[in-house]
C-alpha cells in the first residue's frame, strides 16, 4: 500500500469512529438528566475566581471551607490561570458536567459568560456572582453576593476623611488605573460627595494614579507630599495605593505625630489589607483603613448557595435571608435589593486596636 | 517495524498517538468524559482556534508567522457591531464585511513584510498591539451586541447528531486547506518558500505576492473567526481571543510543522487542536487544576516537538 492510500484508510478509520459518537442515541433527547436523582444533604458548590493563585480570592475560600465544615456540603474551587474575560467559561461547562449544585463566580466578564451561565440554570445549577456582578446582565444569575455598597463607597470615605481632618484643609486622592471602573466610579462619588455643605471646608487638591503598581504609588505619594506642603490627607481606594502612601508618609516624617509632620499631619486612610497594614496601623503612621473581609463573602454566598439549593431561600427583591453570625461580624437577617443583590453591611474598620486580631490568620 | 512506520508517516503520526492515548486515558480515568453531547458541546470552545490555526498552519509552513491574528478577530468584531449598531450596516451583511475587513487588516501585514522586508515576527507583534488598541479605542471597556439573529450559531446542529455548524464549517475548511496545500502549485510554493526563500525566488516563484496573500489569508480566517466567536459569546468586545494566539501556534507546531517552516500537514494541526481539547477537556471533568493543565500542554509540546523532529530527520526532510 501507498503512504496515501494508508492516510486515506487512517481518516475513513477515524471518521468511522467518530461519526457514530456524533449521532444522538434514539429516545435520549429531551430525558438528559432526568435520571439523576436528586441528591439531598450532599450538595457540591464550587467557587470559580476570577483566576487562580490570587491572594484575595485564597483569602475568600478560607469562608467556603469554613461553610463547608458547618454545613456540610461538599466545596471545591476551580478557574483560570488568567484573568481574561472569557476563560471562565470552560470551567463552568466542566462543572455542568460534574454535577454542581450551585457555581459561586467572581465574573471576569459582565455579558461574556452569559449563554455559559444559562446553559448551566438551565440545568437546574444556581448562579450566584461574588466580588464581581454581572452589572446589567442581571438575569443570567440568581443571586449577587457583595461586601457593600459600591454606590455609596464615596460617600463613606469621603465622610471618614471628614472626621480625621475635622472637616478642615487640603486632601488628595490616589488611585489605581485611569480606566479602573469601581476606583472612577468611587472617584466621581468621592467628588460628588464634598459639594455636600458639610465638606465645604475640605479641599480636593489633587487625584493621582500608582496603577496599582508598589514603586508608582510610592513614587506619586511622594509627589503629593512635596507639591502640596500643607496637605491633611490622603484617600487611597486601593490595597496596593494605600500601602505606598503608608510608607511614603514613613519615609518623609509626616504622618501625624511624625518628627517632620506640620500641625495635625499627613493622615493616610483607604482601602488596605489588615496583614499588609499591620505595622504602619500599629505604630500609627495609618489611623485606620478599611476593608470588607474575602473570606465573609465566601462564607455568605455558600450559606445562600446552601439555602437555595435545599429551596429554603429564594433570591428575590424583599426577600430575607438569615446568615448567623460570623466570629466578627454580627449577621442575622439579611434583604435581598434590586436585581437580586445581597449587599453584606459596611466594610470593616482595621486600626491600632483591632488589627491584630484580623491579621491573625 | 518502527523505522518502517516512522518511514511510511511523517511527524503528525506523533499527535495522532498522542490523540488516541489522551483519549484513552481521560475515559479510564474519568466516566463522566464519554459523553457526546458533553463532549460535543466543549469542542465548541476549540472551532475559533481550528479555523485560524489553517490559515496558521501555511503561514509557518512558508516560514513566516502571524501573531496578530487574534487581535485581528477583535478588531473585527469591533469594527462590524459598531457598522450595525451605529451605522445601519444590516446585520447579515456582518458575513460578508467581517472577512473582507479581516483580509485587509491581514493584507496590512503582508505588505509590511513583503514590501519593507521586515521580519513578520516583529511586524506582527506591532500590528498585534496596535490592532487590539484600535479596537480598545472602537470599544473602550464596553461590549457592543451581536446582532440577535446571528447569536448561537454553535447550538445549530445537524439533525439527528451532535455535529454543530461551527464544527462541519471547520471541517470543510479543512479539507479544502488540505486540498490546496498539498494538491496545488500554489500550496507546494508556500512549501518551497518555506523550505529556502532564496532558492525559491531564484526559481520565479513570485515569493513576494504570495507573502501577502499568506497574510491576507490569514486575516481573512481571523474575520470567520471573529463572527463564530461573536455568534457563540453573543457580544464584541477589545479582548476577545486575547492570548489565543498562542494555542493557534501550538496546535500547528503540536501537529508536526515545522517553526523554521517548508514542513506541516493541515491533517497534523487539526488531530493537535483535537488533542489539545481532549487533554483539556479531560483534565477540567477531572477537575484537574488549571495551572496542572498549563503545564500539561506545555510538557505535550516539549516531547511532540522533539519526536516530530527525530522521525523528520530519519526521513530525511
Amino acid at each position: 500500500m501507498t503512504r496515501k492510500s494508508i492516510f486515506a484508510l487512517a481518516a475513513l478509520a477515524a471518521f468511522g469512529a467518530i461519526a457514530p459518537l456524533g449521532c444522538k442515541p434514539a429516545g435520549k433527547e429531551g430525558a438528559a438528566g432526568s435520571g439523576d436523582t436528586p441528591k439531598t444533604g450532599s450538595s457540591r458548590i464550587v467557587f470559580i475566581p476570577k483566576n487562580m493563585g490570587n491572594p484575595y480570592f485564597e483569602a475568600m475560600e478560607k469562608g467556603f471551607q469554613q461553610a463547608s465544615k458547618e454545613l456540610g456540603f461538599e466545596f471545591s474551587t476551580t478557574g483560570p490561570a488568567v484573568a481574561e474575560p472569557t476563560a471562565q467559561i470552560s470551567y463552568i461547562k466542566d462543572e455542568i458536567q460534574r454535577g454542581a449544585t450551585a457555581i459561586v463566580i467572581a465574573a471576569n466578564s459582565v455579558d461574556a459568560l452569559n449563554g455559559t451561565l444559562d446553559e448551566a440554570r438551565a440545568k437546574g445549577i444556581k448562579i450566584i456572582t461574588v466580588d464581581s456582578d454581572l452589572t446589567g446582565n442581571e438575569t443570567h444569575r440568581d443571586l449577587g453576593v457583595l461586601a457593600c455598597d459600591f454606590d455609596t463607597m464615596g460617600d463613606f470615605l469621603i465622610e471618614q476623611m471628614g472626621i480625621i481632618m475635622n472637616y478642615e484643609g487640603k486632601f488628595a486622592i490616589l488611585s489605581a488605573t485611569t480606566d479602573a471602573p469601581n476606583q472612577n466610579k468611587w472617584i466621581k462619588g468621592m467628588q460628588a460627595a464634598i459639594k455636600n455643605p458639610k465638606y465645604a471646608k475640605m479641599q480636593l487638591v489633587d487625584v493621582v494614579y500608582g496603577d496599582d503598581k508598589d514603586q508608582k504609588s510610592l513614587t506619586e505619594a511622594e509627589a503629593l507630599l512635596t507639591k502640596h506642603p500643607d496637605l491633611k490627607g490622603i484617600i487611597a481606594p486601593t490595597t496596593v495605593g494605600v500601602y505606598g502612601c503608608a510608607k511614603a508618609v514613613e519615609q518623609a516624617g509626616v504622618y501625624p505625630g511624625g518628627k517632620n509632620a506640620k500641625g495635625a499631619g499627613v493622615s493616610v486612610i483607604g482601602l488596605g489589607v489588615a496583614k499588609q497594614m499591620q505595622r504602619h496601623l500599629k505604630d500609627g503612621i495609618v489611623p485606620k483603613v478599611f476593608l470588607w473581609d474575602p473570606a465573609e463573602q465566601g462564607y455568605i454566598a455558600s450559606y445562600a448557595a446552601v439555602r437555595m439549593a435545599e429551596g429554603k431561600f429564594t433570591p428575590a427583591d424583599g426577600a430575607t435571608i438569615n446568615i448567623p453570625d460570623l466570629p466578627l461580624t454580627k449577621m442575622g437577617d439579611k434583604k435581598v435589593g434590586k436585581n437580586n443583590v445581597l449587599i453584606i453591611g459596611e466594610p470593616v474598620e482595621y486600626n491600632k486596636g483591632n488589627v491584630d486580631k484580623y491579621a491573625g490568620e | 517495524m518502527i523505522s518502517r512506520i516512522r518511514s511510511r508517516f511523517g511527524p503528525e503520526i506523533v499527535a495522532v498517538v498522542l490523540l488516541l492515548l489522551a483519549f484513552g486515558f481521560s475515559a479510564f480515568r474519568e466516566p463522566r468524559f464519554l459523553d457526546a453531547e458533553y463532549l460535543f458541546d466543549r469542542s465548541t470552545l476549540y472551532m475559533e482556534a481550528g479555523i485560524l490555526a489553517l490559515s496558521m498552519t501555511f503561514v509557518i509552513i512558508a516560514g513566516h508567522i502571524d501573531l496578530s491574528v487574534t487581535s485581528i478577530l477583535a478588531l473585527v468584531g469591533a469594527i462590524c457591531t459598531t457598522l450595525v449598531s451605529k451605522y445601519g450596516l444590516p446585520p447579515v451583511a456582518m458575513i460578508i464585511v467581517a472577512p473582507v475587513v479581516g483580509g485587509a487588516l491581514g493584507a496590512l501585514n503582508g505588505l509590511l513584510v513583503s514590501k519593507g522586508k521586515l521580519p513578520s515576527l516583529v511586524v506582527t507583534l506591532a500590528t498585534m498591539a496596535l490592532f487590539r488598541g484600535v479596537a480598545q479605542i472602537l470599544l473602550g471597556d464596553h461590549s457592543l451586541p451581536m446582532p440577535k439573529e446571528l447569536v448561537g450559531i454553535h447550538k445549530i446542529q445537524l439533525p439527528g447528531t451532535y455535529f454543530h455548524v461551527p464544527m462541519v464549517l471547520l471541517a470543510i475548511l479543512a479539507v479544502i486547506a488540505a486540498g490546496v496545500l498539498h494538491r496545488t502549485v500554489w500550496g507546494r510554493w508556500v512549501t518551497a518558500l518555506g523550505t529556502n526563500a532564496e532558492a525559491a525566488r531564484h526559481a520565479g516563484i513570485p515569493t513576494g505576492k504570495i507573502l501577502i496573500q499568506l497574510f491576507t489569508l490569514s486575516g481573512v480566517a481571523a474575520g470567520i473567526g471573529s463572527m463564530l466567536m461573536l455568534s457563540r459569546l453573543g457580544v464584541a468586545r477589545f479582548d476577545h481571543a486575547r492570548g489565543l494566539e498562542l494555542d493557534v501556534i501550538t496546535a500547528v507546531v503540536l501537529g508536526g510543522a515545522s517553526i523554521f517552516g517548508g514542513r506541516g500537514t493541515i491533517v497534523g494541526t487539526i488531530t493537535a487542536l483535537g488533542l489539545v481539547g481532549v487533554v483539556q477537556t479531560g483534565m477540567g471533568v477531572a477537575g484537574v487544576k488549571a495551572e496542572v493543565q498549563v503545564a500539561v500542554i506545555g510538557l505535550l509540546l516539549i516531547v511532540s516537538v522533539l519526536f516530530s523532529n527525530f522521525t523528520a530527520r530519519k526521513r530525511g526532510r
